[in-house]
């Protein structure tokens, strides 16, 4: 690194070139408070540095991960479908496939207190208590077999605790060991005796179907008086085509919410024949006070209520706990109904 | 072309497939004679006799109909949902090199989020003279910049690294895209919070964070962050798009997407690096010993024939052809691109359609005359320090089968004589 090193003579040269040249301070902006520091400056350094101070193990963390993380991540921090898994894999890193967890792969403990605490829960990130982060961080070291149940980790404890890869890092080395093989006149003729096909794509077929254009083509031709009673029998038939739509506006909501056979709860509840029914009512599922509130008062999700609660959730129902920004598009919010509607009413 | 014949595709299709024919069975010399007079000139067209839209039929234009297959598409049993996740620009469609914002490929890890300019706020802190806070007014009035750069995702053709998965180059290259951006300078910026503070600048670095849930904080050597790295408000000349982190993101030229952090709303001047989920669970490569290399920020000299490709067959038989691709270096300029027609035995030169510019997309040419038998198409980028992109071979050969991110290797595909191509391997 020695780049900026040049006198500032140079480095004012230069910047003529390419860009405008500042001579000095242009006084724009102001001052940050400490406060707003302090509210956005929260990271934490591999040596402990941003460590906030408080405490916890991995009992209550058990508790806080079931309710607020197991969903995606599994009880035991082992991963549900494709969500990332936050366990095992130790050991695995020189073999095929390696398992990369907080537990096998991540090279600090620091890193796993700083992204809990900013970016999960995943929807509702943000809003995990110091005490909470530890105490979690705490049921992923012991989901990993890393510590004892009542170990309490906490700001002072925090640096005793070693990851098994924290060694397992080297800093970029491609210079030394790639560029220089890597470089000069390429051959350009008689390269290699032979080219053949030792792998061809279509054979895993795995890449996704070309999107076809809606077929509303295929239909029967309808006439102009033909299409007005359709479209007044949609409004109150279930209408296919629709539901179809809604099916692709739903891809937004599966990461929270699941339907029909098997479905579960999830971090949010299941939503099987949610139309037309009591909201703040499917068994298992916790709910926000705000909406066990709602449900008191009656609230049933009438397909005028969903489209007023999809719209904008958190305007709809202030401190409701559902993490999406909700669907702007009216054609989205009415086929994304049908669709809900195809699962029960 | 009557208005009741709306459903004229196939018999469409079926005038093209015999154009198709005609030509494929003509002598090569000369253009072919036409058998029947076409109706498409013979005939006075309504599009020739009637009026097409006024002006404002749409305030903001999007591609004609006829172009919607020409959009990002996603992979969609790479992610658990399609919040945290990726798709790909259509490459394969694309010509030139600047990329079109409504198709250039996103990458979330929270969603993307909807900032208005009067919200936003980016804070400068840390080891400054005078943290500060900026609206975007405020950004608006520090002097500006003019960039094209290429912005790749490390992930890019990462699921290729163990074999030939994905059938077409929007899904094995298409996490790049390339846009002309205006912004101010980072070191700008870090000038008007004053860097006395931070002493000797050798060592230091900034930690750069989003506005969104994830936050996708990365750590930058203030050795770069000095260099050419700008904080953008414009792609393209117009706002930036909500998926590309309107209304401000960070441009870090010719290193990996993930640290052009979107939304970005804080920029602190630290002594080290914070080591974030992003800087290690993610984007780092795990070779065959298992150790894992870090902070492998550049993205190295790459290319791909975007036509023809899986997507892009060549459907007007022998003659004539236009192969085109794309070659790209984080590390500088391209000089030059070689393709391959027969799996690598032997190279010609490309025509690179402008010089290579500075971590930007370069267009490469081999305008060829196809004798219509199978072609195993690659090509090949130098840049200028005189890298050559490697093979597969060459790269397994160093880094094993476990890598993910930065597979910057030669990529063949397969085209047959009937014009159809596949994404193969080749030995
Ligand atoms: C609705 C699903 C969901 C829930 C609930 C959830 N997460 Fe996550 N989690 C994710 C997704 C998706 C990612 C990856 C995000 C990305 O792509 O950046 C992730 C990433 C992580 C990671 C980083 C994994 C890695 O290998 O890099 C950790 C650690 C984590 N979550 C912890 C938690 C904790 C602790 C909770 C509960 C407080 C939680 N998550 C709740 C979906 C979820
Ligand atoms: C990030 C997770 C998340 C996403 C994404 C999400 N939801 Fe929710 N949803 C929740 C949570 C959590 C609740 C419970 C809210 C509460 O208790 O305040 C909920 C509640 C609901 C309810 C009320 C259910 C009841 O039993 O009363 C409906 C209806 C609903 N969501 C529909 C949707 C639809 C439709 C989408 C997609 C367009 C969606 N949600 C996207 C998390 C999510």
């Amino acid at each position: 690194m020695s780049k900026f090193l040049k006198s500032a003579a140079v480095i004012a040269a230069i910047s003529m070139i390419s860009g405008p040249a500042m001579a000095e301070k242009l006084g724009l902006g102001r001052v940050a408070l400490p406060e707003e520091i302090a509210a956005w400056d929260g990271e934490i350094q591999p040596n402990g540095i941003g460590l906030p101070i408080g405490s916890g193990d991995a009992l209550v963390g058990e508790e806080i991960f079931a309710d607020q993380c197991a969903a995606c991540h599994g009880d035991f921090a082992e991963g549900i479908d494709n969500w990332p898994k936050l366990a095992g894999g130790a050991d695995t890193l020189d073999r095929d496939d390696p398992l990369k967890t907080v537990g096998s792969y991540w090279p600090h403990l620091s890193t796993a207190f700083d992204y809990i605490k900013r970016s999960m829960p995943y929807g509702n990130a943000g809003t995990l208590s110091d005490d909470e982060v530890y105490a979690i961080v705490a049921y992923i070291l012991y989901s990993n077999d890393l510590i004892e149940d009542d170990y309490v980790l906490s700001n002072e404890t925090f640096l005793d605790v070693e990851l098994p890869n924290a060694k397992g890092f080297i800093v970029d080395n491609r210079a030394e060991a790639e560029y220089a093989i890597w470089s000069g006149e390429p051959c350009m003729e008689d390269c290699k005796d032979d080219a053949k096909v030792t792998m061809r794509a279509m054979v895993l077929d795995v890449t996704p179907e070309e999107e076809k254009p809606e077929v509303v083509e295929t239909a029967a031709p309808v006439t102009e008086a033909a299409a007005e009673v359709v479209e007044e029998v949609a409004v109150a038939a279930f209408d296919p085509a629709l539901a179809e739509a809604g099916k692709k506006v739903f891809k937004k909501c599966k990461s929270c919410h699941q339907l029909g056979d098997g479905a579960k709860n999830r971090s949010g509840p299941i939503l099987t024949a949610v139309v037309g029914k009591a909201a703040g009512a499917v068994d298992g599922f916790k709910y926000s006070k705000p909406m066990k509130a709602a449900a008191g008062d009656g609230l049933i999700w009438t397909a005028a209520e969903l489209d007023a609660f999809l719209k904008k959730p958190k305007a709809y129902m202030k401190g409701t706990k559902m993490g999406f920004s909700g669907l702007k598009k009216e054609e989205d919010r009415v086929a994304i109904i049908e669709y809900l509607k195809s699962f029960g009413e | 072309m009557s208005k009741n014949n709306t459903g004229n595709s196939p018999s469409r299709r079926a005038f093209m497939r015999g154009a198709a024919a005609a030509g494929a069975g003509a002598l090569s010399v000369g253009a072919a004679k036409a058998q029947t007079a076409d109706p498409l000139i013979t005939e006075i067209q309504p599009w020739a006799q009637e009026l097409g839209d006024g002006v404002d039929a749409v305030r903001y234009g999007l591609p004609i109909e006829y172009e919607s297959d020409v959009v990002r598409r996603n992979v969609e049993w790479l992610t658990a949902d399609n919040i945290s996740s990726i798709n790909f620009t259509p490459i394969h469609a694309l010509d030139g090199t600047i990329t079109p914002q409504g198709c250039a490929f996103e990458r979330h890890h929270s969603g993307a989020i909807d900032l208005k300019k009067d919200d936003y706020r980016l804070m400068i802190n840390g080891l400054v003279d005078t943290p500060l806070v900026l609206s975007y007014a405020d950004l608006e009035r520090f002097p500006r910049e003019n960039h094209v750069y290429f912005c790749e995702c490390a992930a890019n053709t990462g699921m290729e690294w163990a074999g030939a998965q994905l059938n077409g180059a929007q899904f094995t290259h298409g996490m790049i895209h390339n846009m002309e951006y205006t912004g101010v300078s980072l070191r700008t910026l870090l000038e008007e919070a004053g860097l006395d503070m931070a002493g000797d600048l050798k060592d230091k670095w900034v930690f750069v964070e989003g506005a969104d849930a994830s936050s996708n904080g990365r750590s930058i050597p203030m050795e770069k962050a000095l260099d050419d790295v700008l904080v953008a408000f414009k792609a393209n000349g117009e706002a930036l798009r909500k998926e590309h982190g309107y209304p401000v993101r960070l441009v870090v030229p010719g290193w990996e997407g993930n640290m052009w952090v979107k939304w970005i709303r804080r920029i602190e001047v630290m002594d080290g690096p914070v080591e974030s989920r992003e800087e290690t669970s993610k984007y780092t490569d795990t070779l065959e010993n298992g150790v894992s290399r870090k902070w492998t920020w550049a993205m190295d000299a790459k290319s791909v024939v975007t036509s023809p490709s899986p997507q892009a067959p060549i459907k007007h038989g022998k003659g004539p052809l236009v192969i085109t691709g794309l070659a790209w270096t984080g590390r500088g300029a391209i000089t030059r691109v070689d393709v391959s027609k027969d799996g690598g035995k032997t190279w010609e030169t490309a025509r690179l359609a402008k010089p290579g510019e500075k971590m930007a997309l370069t267009r490469f040419y081999l305008d060829t005359d196809w004798d219509g038998s199978e072609m195993m198409l690659q090509s090949r980028a130098m840049d200028d320090t005189g890298y050559v992109q490697p093979t597969k071979a060459q790269l397994r050969e160093v880094r094993g089968l476990n890598s993910i991110y930065h597979n910057n290797c030669i990529q063949t595909w397969l085209v047959r004589s009937n014009g159809e191509a596949e994404n193969v391997e080749v030995s």
